[in-house]
């Protein structure tokens, strides 16, 4: 599938907060069609980056640009948040919620919400309160929750951080199927191994600035920059 | 001392004898209680979701009114109500004044702050946790409200609950504008301030008691219904 997003391009985009430029300015296409790595140390700006992306905060200058908008543009996305949001609801009921917004038939909508359930290992505790999941678990029901409408594109900030080995496996198979469903992928992390195992390219940053964007292979055999090479020797530490 | 035992035998005397006054205004006192906790539920729910969730120029002004229109005293907001219910007011037409209808809308005003008040306190925190999520899935302003109230059911109930406490120990407005006429106008509280003031304390105090006991059932009805405190439910 190819998503009718994108190309989406960022041109000269700013994110200040309280007077500090936090982020930017950023000249960058993101392209179709691969599993897109944000990468960098602490604080180099990608939950920003993401949230800028995804429209949940808005640029200072510069501007975002899709090849759709309004509603078309936001229903066709998704974002996965470094901490779940988890709704006062069952599980199923929390992956479901995004059908019942759009108002998806409910016999559909219980359909598909047990397809999530099963393809991400909670079919059986869909009854339970969300709030009752472990944190491997409850960041799988958010994913389950982004990917239950086919979005075009999910954007996940860092999703991994809290989790053992075998939940962070889980979620990269979910997400590796996801984009072979034909789901384009932008994931942030710092995870060095992580952004090795998924990544088709990398898009580097250090300090709110766009430092290299690269193929995965480019980025981490001859990175471009110094800052690049020094993250990717484990040495850039903020 | 001999006033008070006698007054907690005298009331459950009454209580098991089916006294068909104490009936009458304890079923008089509920009606007007209830009515008025329900129009102020459909009021002050929607209306604190509102303030939580919306942003407009004078907000933190209209949160400071409702918080301050919380202590709102009872006199007069019977005086108020009483002024424009009377003949010579603007609504003199419509002669509710010293009628159950009355009584509903001085407490409807009581009431409705504290519930719209204590249900904006509540999903504020709810929308903080909710907003990117809600922002994330493009929902819409009526989404987001019903969202808020079905997920936050329960603090909001505690607030009906609240507001519920407030309206049926409530004396002052419904006195004016009710009138304590009897087989009409009069409910426990009214009757509990006339039987003090005709000095029989224990009556007083047995009808103090029927109005503590209804309080409490339909506190533990509402969360027996509700299934709030069912472990391992929202």
């Amino acid at each position: 599938m190819v998503s009718t997003l994108l190309p989406a391009e960022c041109v000269g985009v700013t994110v200040k907060r309280q007077g500090r430029t936090i982020l930017g300015p950023i000249d960058w296409t993101l392209e179709d069609e691969c599993f897109t790595i944000v990468l960098g140390p602490n604080g180099a700006g990608k939950t920003t980056f993401l949230r800028l992306l995804h429209g949940l905060q808005q640029p200072r200058s510069g501007k975002v640009v899709w090849q759709k908008r309004g509603a078309d543009l936001y229903c066709a996305q998704s974002f996965v948040f470094q901490t779940p949001i988890v709704m006062r609801r069952s599980v199923l009921e929390n992956i479901r919620y995004p059908l019942s917004v759009r108002k998806v038939d409910r016999e559909e909508s219980y359909k598909q919400t047990r397809y999530w359930l099963e393809r991400v290992g909670l079919a059986d505790k869909s009854e339970l309160d969300a709030a009752s999941l472990s944190g491997g678990e409850r960041q799988k029901m958010a994913l389950a929750r982004a990917l239950i409408t086919r979005p075009d594109i999910v954007f996940l900030d860092e999703p991994t951080t809290n989790l053992d080995g075998a939940s962070t496996a889980s979620l990269e198979a979910i997400l590796k199927s996801a984009q072979q469903d034909g789901c384009k992928i932008v994931m942030a992390t710092h995870d060095l191994s992580q952004a090795r195992r998924l990544a088709d390219d990398v898009v580097f940053l250090h300090k709110g600035k766009l430092v290299e964007h690269s193929s995965s292979q480019l980025f981490f055999d001859r990175p471009q920059s110094d800052l690049a090479s020094a993250f990717t020797r484990g040495e850039l530490l903020t | 001392m001999t006033d008070f035992f006698g007054g907690i035998f005298a009331a459950f005397e009454l209580v098991f004898s089916l006294d068909e006054d104490l009936v009458e205004i304890s079923l008089r006192s509920m009606q007007v209680t209830l009515s008025a906790v329900v129009i102020s539920a459909f009021i002050g729910l929607p209306l604190g979701a509102y303030l939580a969730l919306s942003r407009f120029r004078y907000r933190r002004f209209a949160i400071a009114l409702l918080n301050a229109m919380m202590g709102l005293p009872p006199v007069v907001v019977g005086l108020v109500v009483y002024l424009l219910l009377s003949r010579s007011g603007p609504f003199g037409v419509l002669d509710l004044l010293f009628t159950p209808t009355a009584m509903i809308i001085a407490q409807t005003i009581i009431v409705t702050p504290i519930i719209a008040s204590l249900s904006h306190q509540a999903l504020r925190e709810l929308w903080h946790q909710y907003h990117d999520l809600l922002i994330s899935l493009h929902t819409g302003k009526f989404q987001r409200m019903k969202t808020l109230i079905w997920d936050g059911r329960r603090p909001l109930l505690t607030a009906t609950l609240t507001g519920f406490g407030r309206a049926i120990g409530e004396v002052g407005a419904i006195m004016i504008v009710g009138g304590n006429i009897d087989h009409l106008t009069r409910v426990l509280t009214t009757a509990i301030a006339l039987e003090v003031g005709k000095g029989d304390f224990q009556l007083a105090l047995s009808l103090g008691i029927v109005l503590i006991l209804l309080a409490v059932l339909v506190n533990l009805s509402v969360h027996m219904l509700s299934k709030t405190e069912r472990a391992g439910t929202w």
